[in-house]
């Protein structure tokens, strides 16, 4: 029989995602104040926090896009600022703003980023081309990108952020702005990623109907962590009899 | 559904995935230069209206005495267009920081940051693209300069070719350096009054130095402080095969802190970006 220790385990299976006691300030202005956070690898996990929360800033800083100014973030065990290199190939992104090329065409975009990972030729091709296709996107592959609607270009941008293989996907209120259909193709979508290819979700949002019972999530009020764990967990500490009203009431002005 | 979740990567990359990139950079941005035609009409255009029309009303009225490179007296034409291919080089340095503002408040700069290559690469590389456009224009208006009649050696854009490496990552890196700067694309009108004019009207591009030297010692002081004055003059030795020591000295150092300049710009941690607060790139 095998056995293996706790250490060796959490070496062996590091979660895809973990953030610890990160804090942030723009100059005076303290925007995250020592927020935790784990993503394990094959789990949905929710941000979830109205305008302003720092859910962006949150992001910015799994991403790289600024430093940490204190605490620390690993992706599949390796800290964002002491190996980006190695932490960012394993993650995938979708921002907020729509970041595709609008001159270039839909695979134009995907062979970029995938030479952004330094995969290129064929293989650079054939990925852009199954990852189209998962998304339902074959069929616009010599589209030019400023010809999609929003729907189209958020699920472009799903399959561009997956080309490089990547073991934790990040979206950052992917679904804002979109029709009802749009959206449920894209909840559905990301959902299967979790189930299917066990890759690790961290999903930004203040769309309560897109969380599921049995998600992790964080509440994330002006900067600071209100609650943790399990949506029906938090719930259930609150008090509340759904997550709505949990909600409300953790992020309700005192 | 595809098989696009791999086994972990092996750590680092090879020379060959280093390559890949450098040549996604390159070639997105000569795709976006094709697909943006009236970039590269403007490019050619603004020199050539220079050339046929100021230098044509220059010529009778400023006399250009026997200076080096040149072994004997010149046409006005000729001493003005080792200038104007600097000015093309300035603007498409200008213009590349401009399309950094624009990508960075389109959001299409994340999608370069987020790249696991590291950031200086990722900014040299591009640095590099759009040398390579840049020298592109100058090749083109150096055809339509010599269909004009413009008397330039025949080799002169072999040996040019060098200088115009090193200018257009001088110029380009300054942009790059100014992009960081400059919060909104509104802000851009400011880069052209404070920057590119007074960089090409303060320097030899359009008049010798010693003639400025006679009409205004500050100003020609000032030209002398320039770096894109020396940027004009190494174009113009390189013209004719000869080398201006001074020049390539103050290019090669300019070029090396505004490229370490933007580097650190672009720093996640220590960036102009993070320190003045707000958005993302």
């Amino acid at each position: 029989m095998n056995i293996m220790s706790a250490e060796t385990r959490v070496a062996a299976f590091p979660p895809a995602l973990a953030v610890d006691g990160v804090s942030h300030a723009y100059g005076p202005r303290r925007v995250l104040d020592k927020v935790s956070l784990t993503v394990p690898q094959g789990q949905f996990t929710a941000v979830l926090g109205l305008n302003g929360a720092g859910k962006t800033t949150l992001l910015s800083l799994i991403t790289r896009l600024f430093d940490t100014q204190s605490g620390s973030i690993s992706v599949l065990g390796h800290r964002i600022d002491r190996a980006p290199g190695e932490a960012l190939r394993r993650l995938g992104v979708v921002f907020q703003a729509r970041t595709l090329d609008l001159d270039l065409s839909v695979m134009d975009n995907l062979l970029f980023h995938a030479a952004l990972h330094g995969i290129g030729g064929r293989e650079a091709r054939r990925r852009g081309m199954a990852a189209l296709a998962d998304v339902g996107m074959a069929e616009r592959a010599k589209d030019k990108a400023r010809n999609l609607s929003g729907g189209q270009m958020r699920r472009v941008e799903i399959a561009r952020s997956l080309l490089h293989g990547p073991s934790l996907l990040v979206l950052d209120e992917p679904t804002v702005g979109l029709d009802i259909a749009s959206k449920q193709a894209i909840v559905t979508h990301v959902r299967s990623l979790v189930r299917d290819r066990g890759v690790g979700v961290l999903w930004t949002t203040h769309i309560l109907d897109e969380i599921e019972p049995s998600d992790q999530i964080l509440v994330l009020h002006l900067g600071k962590s209100l609650a943790r764990g399990v949506v029906s967990d938090v719930v259930a500490a609150s008090g509340k009899d759904s997550l709505r009203a949990a909600f409300a009431a953790l992020t309700e002005a005192p | 559904m595809s098989d696009l979740t791999l086994d972990a990567p092996p750590r680092g990359f090879t020379l060959g995935q280093f390559l890949i990139c450098l040549r996604g950079i390159m070639w997105r941005e000569a795709l976006r230069f094709v697909h943006q035609r009236e970039r590269f009409v403007s490019a050619l255009v603004r020199p050539l209206v220079w050339l046929f029309i100021f230098a044509a009303g220059f010529r009778q009225i400023l006399g250009v005495s026997i200076i080096p490179p040149y072994e004997t007296y010149v046409l006005y034409e000729v001493y003005v267009t080792p200038g104007l291919i600097a000015m093309i080089q300035l603007f498409n340095g200008m213009q590349s920081s401009l399309s950094m503002v624009y990508d960075r408040e389109m959001g299409n700069m994340r999608m370069l940051l987020v790249s696991p290559f590291p950031r200086w690469f990722l900014l040299v590389s591009k640095l590099l693209a759009s040398t390579t456009v840049s020298i592109l224009q100058v090749a083109a208006f150096m055809i339509v300069a010599w269909l004009w009649g413009v008397d330039l050696p025949p080799w002169s854009f072999l040996t040019v070719l060098p200088a115009l490496v090193l200018c257009g990552l001088m110029l380009g890196s300054l942009g790059m350096l100014l992009s960081s700067m400059i919060k909104q694309l509104e802000n851009f009108a400011g880069v052209m009054n404070f920057v590119i004019f007074p960089m090409f009207f303060a320097s030899s591009a359009l008049y010798p130095l010693w003639l400025v030297q006679q009409s205004s010692p500050v100003v020609y002081f000032i030209c002398r402080l320039n770096p894109f004055t020396y940027a004009v003059e190494l174009i113009r030795f390189s013209l004719y095969g000869k080398l201006d020591f001074l020049s390539l000295a103050v290019v090669a150092s300019a070029t090396t802190v505004f490229t370490i300049g933007a580097i650190l710009a672009y720093d996640p941690a220590r960036g102009l970006l993070v320190r003045r607060g707000g958005g993302a790139p």
